[in-house]
């Protein structure tokens, strides 16, 4: 049996750690889990997204309150009872909608100081793929969320992306028939959705939001420059009351104040948009009744699929799949194509860095081009930059194989 | 020794018990998520194609999926296809276009399909002449009833296409 002190004040601190140590647990990840100082505002993005994410889940909660998931009841439940009946019901639709459209702008810009800062790299590589999961799920979350709304939009979404499944010219029809529970979208289709929407999935993310930050724990995030950084002598001097010639801050309350203080910008943003230009969030389309005798003359993603949406489309159905599917999983294993030693930024590596922009260029250009309608020269640039994307896999891995040690 | 050979046999009982109650779970969980019998039941459509018009393209819903019957005008070319009742072609398939599920829309001054989803198009048998379409239109099963069409059920003339490979 432990030793409890008799005299300590129930749920004082002393109580408290003799019960559950939560002395030794706020050390190890809060006040003594160490921050490098050399970074720059791109370093919170991280809190910022586990911000944006609790904002989805409070928005979530009461838009739950009065959202039907019924075929016949759904549309209505969130065009007229959400939206003009429940009190400020529009400021949760509201959020949640740009809610999910931001959170995706935050996570690629994540993603992409990941990758320019190499904090993918030695001894980094589990943050990189917890991290990857974890947008491979958000990227399930927001599809299932797009079907609830039940609007036109929902509905052919579903129906194409469904049809995916069918692995072109495998026609596993039997497939989507048993992923739909019926011949097409429908009642037990949107069910389906909504389950995987506001109960499994959100589990899934909240697991591996534990497990992102549990990779973090002893690798530590990297800096500006990728220095290996001793990050117990660092904090030697730290807590020596040597802060000026440290090389580290703790987590909470130093590095957690610089973090609230672009988290407070990013909010300006945030509510801005959810304000006064959440129509972007929006798509005009889906506020037509799903009507499965009747496509949209365009169909198209939400601008955060549109990429590998693009990628999809110039190709011919079986290529277009396999080069989809490639696309969709080719990220995780940056880790392990980057086959040099450095762990610096993309303009001290050469030929890594034109790389970089390439990709970066590349993604944004599909994006770009999955809007506009599939004809003409868009078609070609398509094909091309769809080409450029799935090429730059094996070029990363010749690039930083000729890579000289810095 | 002993002991740990017992302890490795009930490991090994617990861990096959629980792996097939597991597998149990798995199936009980994929038969969750199969269509309903209900849902499967529902299904047969009969269209009357006697007041059909020439060139002019009707809609009609089977199993949730919208059909594409087409009276065929003299001028389009007769196709091995065709659903043909007395002197009159019939041009009858599953209105998806089989690249992703798309309806395509009848354009009946050019008598082709055109899918605006990706660019696809067919002509007026359904045949893929454009873009990303893998394979033409598909024919629903069908059964022909004098001048009607009940979808869902295999008639001779359905089988007789089904033989040829020429359903999609």
């Amino acid at each position: 049996m432990a030793k409890f002190d008799e005299n300590a004040r129930p749920f004082s601190e002393k109580w408290l750690d003799e019960r559950l140590g939560v002395v030794t647990l706020k050390k190890v990840l809060s006040t003594e889990y160490w921050i490098p100082k050399d970074i720059n505002f791109l370093w919170a993005m991280g809190m910022v997204l586990a911000a944006t994410f609790g904002l989805l889940l409070i928005s979530g909660i009461f838009l739950l309150m009065y959202y039907k998931p019924d075929a016949a009841l759904a549309f209505d439940s969130v065009n007229y009872t959400i939206m003009t009946e429940v009190g400020y019901g529009w400021l949760w639709r509201h959020i949640h909608g740009v809610g999910a459209s931001i959170v995706f702008l935050i996570i690629y810009i994540h993603m992409f100081t990941g990758i320019y800062y190499g904090s993918y790299k030695k001894g980094r590589e589990m943050i990189w793929i917890s991290g990857m999961l974890l947008f491979v799920t958000f990227s399930a979350e927001a599809f299932s969320g797009y079907m609830l709304p039940w609007g036109q939009m929902s509905y052919w979404a579903g129906m194409v992306i469904t049809n995916l499944f069918s692995g072109g010219s495998l026609e596993a029809y039997g497939l989507v028939e048993w992923i739909r529970g019926d011949y097409v979208p429908g009642d037990a289709f949107l069910t389906r959705f909504f389950m995987l929407h506001v109960l499994l999935l959100p589990l899934v993310i909240i697991g591996l939001i534990v497990l992102h930050f549990g990779t973090l724990r002893l690798p530590h995030v990297n800096n500006q420059k990728g220095e290996e950084i001793d990050f117990e002598e660092a904090a030697e001097l730290y807590k020596a009351g040597k802060k000026k010639e440290s090389k580290v801050i703790p987590f909470n309350p130093v590095f957690l104040s610089k973090d609230i203080f672009v988290m407070g910008v990013y909010f300006i943003l945030f509510f801005y948009l959810v304000f006064y230009h959440f129509g972007f969030a929006m798509d005009p389309v889906n506020f037509d009744p799903a009507d499965g005798l009747k496509t949209p003359p365009h169909i198209y993603p939400e601008w955060y699929f549109l990429w590998s949406y693009e990628i999809l489309r110039p190709f011919n159905k079986d290529l277009g799949l396999i080069a989809f599917g490639i696309a969709q999983v080719a990220l995780f294993f940056l880790p392990f194509i980057d086959r040099s030693p450095n762990v610096a930024p993309a303009h001290k590596r050469g030929l890594f860095n034109i790389w970089f922009w390439v990709l970066l260029v590349d993604m944004i250009v599909l994006t770009i081009l999955g809007k506009l309608p599939p004809e003409g020269i868009y078609n070609d640039l398509g094909l091309v930059s769809a080409i450029v994307f799935l090429l730059l896999g094996p070029a990363l891995f010749v690039i930083t194989k000729m890579e000289k040690k810095i | 020794m002993k002991e740990q050979g017992r302890r490795d046999f009930m490991g090994m009982a617990l861990g096959g018990f629980t792996a097939l109650g597991g597998l149990g779970a798995l199936y009980a969980m994929k038969r969750s998520w199969d269509p309903l019998p209900s849902v499967k039941a529902a299904g047969f459509t009969t269209i009357d194609l006697s007041a059909a018009q020439e060139n002019v393209l009707n809609i009609e819903k089977w199993r949730g999926k919208p059909i594409f019957v087409l009276k065929k005008s003299a001028d389009m070319k007769a196709d091995d296809r065709d659903v043909v009742v007395g002197s009159d072609r019939f041009h009858v398939t599953i209105g998806l276009c089989t690249h992703l599920g798309c309806i395509p829309a009848y354009l009946p001054g050019e008598k082709i399909f055109r899918c605006a989803c990706h660019g696809g198009e067919f002509d007026a048998s359904g045949h893929e002449i454009f873009g990303p379409p893998p394979s033409p239109l598909e024919i629903p099963p069908f059964k022909l009833e004098g001048t009607t069409i009940v979808l869902g059920e295999e008639g001779p003339e359905f089988k007789k296409m089904k033989d040829a490979g020429l359903i999609a």
